[in-house]
């Protein structure tokens, strides 16, 4: 990414000598700017900019959709302070994502490596992108049916084992991590190929060095790969992490926040309070503190990672 | 720019293999228990990552009944055809139900058809339009054009969920719950994404055209036309490429503004065929029917065009 922007910025700046030509015009192409842009702008102010204020105006106000939102100040803040089922959605949320991007980046990276080292062909690259490509709600339902159970064949294949049948969407302490198992399977292959463009931007001479000098592969991965894969793995990081936190359509579709509250997770709880409760001033208010979540997991990744540096300069 | 740089790697590859220095240690070696021990992976891999979707198919060629009892066995349990003709509504109710079926109707051509014209409507117009943005913030001269580009940008950082609430009751407001145009509004227009991705592009490209052009006294909307959407076809088609298999498969705006028979998509119409299942045993062989022809058009176009949407992965990096 880092690379691509700085690469393309020359063409961007103003050739010298060029204003010029246009003479006193200082405002530049401004009108003709201003047709090109005006569809783009009227989504932007429409869907992103009047939603994001409004939406901050709810959170302070009592609303459910019937008549009209009063102002309450802080009280939905104060309320979710002392709300154990924010609390829990919380909980289940960051063990949701820490298994999910533990499990889901480790794999990547090994599935990277064997795609620039091993692998090579487009085509194997492509089958592991595959359940990426594919609907969520596509993927739960497979996996739902997979892990039946009664029926399903990963319980068949447990109970042939002579291990005693898992409840995995059924059960408390097997909810979330199904849950993130099955979009382990869905992002691996599409991680990997993030990860793997990051492995093809590393100069091969770097390697080469490395193998003159009698490094051990081991050695290799620690001090050359990962160490310069560092900004790539920073920026995925920071992606597959923000979306793993916005996880619902698994969760939808599967177990709907249960047993229990299990798998209720931030973004269910949302929906719920949002257009099962009709509490819109509250729902508003707990999604102002997801975003206020993300854009601090987000720059404290960027700044621990130094995401934006890169060591090959 | 990368594109060319990608499939350029890809398509000599194969030579590059030879030359490269790690490459020809493991062929002067007989036999490398690392590589194979590599190889072993990657097969692993390859099923785990396909494996599921044959298990998708296999049910879908049973009948529901049998499952029970063959649900270790790995072929089709007693082969029927049974879950694809209730997924098409060619099943009469009593044989649906006596079939493992719900005897509901549900509509898979209408939901199809919808899914069709959602993902389509807001793929043309998302490409189209943040064309045109990326146009203005590549090639085009104006006071604010980086600052502008900049809050644009920031959009990217506000997760779905957060406008997703404000702008379900705006087009609640505009009493377009239940329509298609509900369903595109919030998409058709662009996404910091596309505008991002297409500038780049636009950026890279030669201006030496489009400035002969330009004293050839051409505007500014015909260079656009016929230069450069013509010289971008291949970023162009990508980004529609994805976008539209993105939108394919959107759940969670569909689910709240298109509830209603005549608007519902695909993925909210399989949730509700899960749910609708009667007492007891759901009918497995009919929703893996139904998920697997939901998922067969993204499965063709990516069979059709795969190469392009493996090798724009690496470099579009963030979505």
């Amino acid at each position: 990414m880092t690379t691509l922007a700085k690469q393309a910025e020359p063409a961007a700046l103003p050739q010298p000598g060029k204003p010029a030509k246009f003479g006193i015009r200082r405002i530049g192409d401004l009108k003709i700017a201003l047709l090109f842009i005006f569809p783009a702008m009227i989504g932007f102010v429409l869907f992103f900019l009047v939603p994001t204020i409004r939406g901050i105006y709810l959170s302070f106000t009592e609303y459910s959709i019937l008549g009209d939102p009063t102002w309450i100040g802080l009280k939905n803040y104060t309320t979710i302070f002392s709300d154990d089922l924010f609390w829990n959605a919380m909980a289940v949320t960051v063990q949701y994502v820490a298994l999910n991007i533990g499990f889901q980046t480790v794999i990547a990276i090994g599935l990277a490596l064997l795609m620039h080292r091993v692998a090579k062909s487009t085509f194997i690259r492509g089958v592991l992108l595959l359940p990426f490509l594919v609907a969520n709600v596509i993927v739960a339902l497979l996996w739902f049916w997979m892990l039946d159970y009664q029926l399903g064949i990963v319980n068949e294949v447990i109970s042939w084992m002579g291990l005693p049948r898992i409840a995995f969407f059924g059960s408390e302490q097997w909810a979330i991590p199904t849950i993130a198992f099955v979009n382990v399977w869905r992002h691996m292959g599409y991680t990997a190929l993030l990860i793997f463009a990051g492995l093809q931007s590393i100069p091969n001479h770097v390697y080469e060095v490395a193998n003159l000098d009698g490094a051990s592969p081991t050695r290799t991965f620690w001090s050359i790969t990962m160490p310069l894969l560092r900004p790539v793995l920073a920026l995925v990081l920071v992606v597959t992490v923000i979306g793993s936190f916005q996880v619902f359509d698994t969760v939808a579709v599967t177990t709907q926040g249960g047993p229990v509250n299990a798998s209720r997770v931030i973004q269910m709880y949302i929906y719920q309070k949002a257009f099962g409760e009709s509490d819109f001033g509250y729902a508003s208010a707990l999604s102002v503190i997801l975003f206020i979540i993300l854009a601090l997991v987000a720059f404290i990744q960027m700044k621990f990672l130094k995401g934006n540096e890169t060591d090959l300069d | 720019m990368s594109t060319s740089t990608n499939s350029r790697h890809s398509r000599e590859s194969a030579t590059a293999v030879v030359g490269s220095p790690q490459s020809r240690r493991p062929r002067t070696k007989p036999f490398n228990w690392r590589r194979a021990g590599a190889w072993i992976l990657v097969v692993t891999a390859v099923v785990v990552t396909v494996a599921p979707f044959l298990w998708m198919l296999r049910t879908a060629l049973s009948s529901n009944h049998s499952l029970a009892s063959n649900a270790g066995n790995l072929l089709p349990a007693d082969f029927s055809w049974g879950a694809f003709q209730r997924v098409f509504g060619l099943q009469s109710p009593e044989q649906a139900i006596a079939e493992g079926g719900s005897g509901a109707d549900i509509n898979f051509w209408l939901y199809l058809r919808n899914s069709i014209i959602f993902a389509t409507m807001t793929t043309a117009g998302q490409v189209f339009f943040s064309a045109m943005a990326a146009y203005a913030f590549s090639r085009l001269r104006w006071p604010g054009r980086n600052k502008v580009f900049a809050i644009f940008l920031a959009t990217m950082m506000v997760p779905p969920i957060f406008t997703a609430l404000p702008n379900f009751l705006m087009i609640k407001n505009l009493g377009l719950l239940n329509t298609f145009a509900g369903l595109a509004l919030p998409f058709m227009f662009m996404t910091p994404f596309a505008i991002f991705f297409l500038r780049q592009f636009f950026l890279s490209m030669s201006r030496e055209v489009e400035e002969a052009a330009m004293l050839d006294g051409a505007k500014h909307l015909r260079i656009f036309f016929q230069i450069v959407i013509p010289n971008a076809a291949a970023p162009l088609a990508t980004l529609a490429l994805l976008t539209f298999i993105g939108q394919w498969n959107e759940y969670f705006w569909p689910l709240l503004v298109g509830q209603d028979e005549s608007v519902r998509v695909l993925t909210v119409g399989l949730g509700v065929f899960k749910s609708q299942s009667p007492q007891g045993a759901p009918d497995w062989s009919g929703l893996m029917a139904a998920t697997l022809v939901a998922a067969l058009p993204v499965l063709i176009l990516f069979i059709a065009f795969g190469k392009k949407v493996v090798n724009s992965i690496g470099f579009s990096g963030i979505k």
